[in-house]
């Protein structure tokens, strides 16, 4: 019997590799558990057969193509859409013996903090369904949180591998801009989108993105690792500088549950031999948003001019010329998070306001990248919470587009700078999972998964939903 | 630098703007999505409380710059696969209807 609550991808490998089990009994187990569980949680948009191999499976966020599996990102736009070849990473999976379990919900285009922006209804958090799992890919992170994939893909554009990591309980990697291939993956802010890992634990996490890093010529944005993956064995943080942003420790919006949590775990960093410190990012907080909403959205309203109803995706029937063709295919096609921020985008791009907004956010980034290198020269890593809040309700702020989109208040400011982050869970408040966030300078991962795991060692976190547990 | 009044979106650009991104939005979405809009606007306006005159722009993260890669021939995709998911073909194109720009 296998328990894919409890089994991490090494010991799948490892079972896989003695034979004790066999890849289409390790399959059927996820099968069996998505049959049981996805019904509630739908993290699922698409579940595969099995191919017959003998890999330990994978679950991969919508927004990454793979050929001949439907890949929707969440929209209707693309609710046919079958890729005529794989990303990049996939055949990376797939070169590693790696099967495509399904693909995961995502908010529509990886627009959202919670799920609900998907097409197809929202994912549910396995630790309580009533509340969300977080977003864009809250499906992949809820998927590995209810055991129904060992491990998962995922992509982050301002926080959508974290957010939902911290939220459902377990570790994900925002990889430093450049390192992984981004060919065949919906873009959504190119200067921002990076695909990363999904996993248990801080091994698996490593593992994984050892699989996926590495130089693509079909990416050009992409660099080779300047050194190799290393899976973290290191139970201490000797000599480790953490530096702790203030700001972000404190910041009004943090609930208080939250905040205890995250000065427990850097009390811990110092049991373990880190030298902590305090720092500062005086305008990450208070710009890091508004300069991600308008890069962000200048950037996908030129992504989005693609789905126009000609090549491939949904187009209108109710359209007498080429005009309103491509009008009405994007308004019938696209939901109301893509059209504010095509909107948003566009208008941010238009003559007469390019300068005051997008070219002005250009030059907030410059700062914010300037902040965080300064913050390194003392520090080896900083420390932050991932997420304000632990997850909320369903409904709670989907009215409030404003609202939603401070949830990646503490992600977005490092993910505009280009830097690594690592999401691993720290506790339970009120029964729910919180998480921090270690950032790096860039390529700086082995750094991540080191520091990373002494704390998840020390913490002894169990990644299982306490009402899946039983 | 404009101040928020002036950088608040009317109707007629909003109108405008939807023209630009191909968007036919309804009267009630018009109405919907303008008020979201001027909140958002007005909440991103804040990036020009700073002066950064001598700030440079930062439009990629890493440092990297003219990227080239080989001009090497290689195979090109099967038309039937290039066309597999068109809404609408004619022989070896792509068919959408007539006349509009």
């Amino acid at each position: 019997m296998i328990d894919t609550l409890r089994l991490s991808a090494e010991e799948a490998a490892r079972l896989l590799r003695e034979k004790e089990v066999s890849g289409a009994e390790l399959y059927a187990a996820y099968r069996d558990a998505i049959d049981e569980r996805d019904p509630e949680l739908h993290c699922y948009l698409h579940v595969c057969e099995d191919d017959g191999g003998e890999g330990i499976p994978i679950a991969v966020k919508d927004v990454i193509g793979t050929k001949g599996i439907p890949t929707t990102a969440g929209s209707k736009i693309l609710e046919h859409y079958v890729p005529i070849y794989d990303a990049t990473v996939i055949e990376r999976c797939k070169a590693h013996g790696l099967r495509v379990l399904g693909k995961t919900n995502t908010d529509e285009f990886a627009m959202g903090s919670s799920t609900e922006n998907s097409a197809y209804g929202p994912s549910r958090n396995p630790w309580d369904p009533t509340r969300v799992p977080g977003g864009s890919g809250g499906g992949s992170a809820a998927a590995v949180a209810a055991g129904l994939a060992p491990w998962a893909l995922g992509s982050d554009t301002g926080g959508s591998i974290k957010q939902p990591a911290a939220l459902c309980g377990n570790v994900g990697l925002r990889p430093t801009y450049g390192t992984v291939s981004r060919y065949g993956v919906v873009a959504f802010a190119s200067s921002l989108d990076q695909v990363g890992p999904v996993a248990r634990n801080v091994r698996d996490c490593a593992y994984l993105y050892s699989i996926l890093a590495g130089r693509d010529p079909a990416d050009t944005t992409t660099v080779d690792l300047p050194h190799a993956v290393q899976i973290p064995e290191r139970t201490d943080l000797k000599g480790v500088r953490v530096g702790v942003p203030s700001e972000f420790t404190d910041h009004p919006a943090i609930e208080p549950g939250v905040r205890d949590l995250v000065h427990r775990t850097i009390e811990l960093c110092r049991e373990l031999g880190a030298e902590v410190g305090e720092c500062s990012l005086p305008h990450s907080l208070e710009y890091g948003v508004p300069c991600y909403y308008l890069i962000a959205p200048a950037e996908a309203s030129s992504n989005l001019a693609r789905y126009d109803g000609v090549r491939y995706g949904y187009r209108s029937p109710h359209a007498d010329d080429r005009y309103e063709m491509y009008t009405r295919t994007r308004d019938e096609g696209f939901g109301d998070e893509p059209k504010r921020r095509i909107m948003v985008g566009t208008y941010a791009l238009s003559a007469g306001y390019y300068d005051a907004y997008y070219g002005q956010a250009q030059k907030v980034r410059t700062v914010l990248i300037r902040e965080h290198a300064e913050a390194f020269e003392r520090f080896d890593l900083l420390l932050t919470p991932t997420s304000p809040t632990v997850a909320f309700e369903l409904g709670a702020k989907s009215a409030d587009p404003l609202a939603m989109y401070l949830n990646d208040l503490l992600t977005i400011p490092s993910c505009m700078a280009g830097l690594p982050g690592l999401n691993v869970p720290c506790g339970l408040s009120e029964g729910l999972p919180v998480g921090v966030q270690l950032i790096g300078p860039q390529f700086s991962e082995n750094a991540l998964f080191a520091a990373g795991y002494a704390l998840e060692q020390a913490i002894g976190f169990d990644p299982v939903p306490t009402r899946l547990a039983a | 630098m404009e101040n928020k009044r002036e950088m608040a979106i009317d109707r007629e650009q909003l109108k405008h703007v939807a023209h630009l991104a191909r968007l036919e939005l309804s009267d009630d979405e018009l109405e919907r999505l303008g008020a979201q809009l001027n909140d958002i606007i007005s909440a991103v306006s804040k990036v020009s409380e700073l002066d950064l005159s001598d700030i440079p722009p930062t439009s990629h993260p890493l440092d990297v710059v003219n990227v080239w890669g080989e001009d090497e021939p290689r195979p090109c995709l099967p038309v039937d696969e290039a066309l597999a998911n068109a809404p609408e073909r004619d022989g070896n194109y792509f068919k959408v209807p007539p006349g509009g720009s």
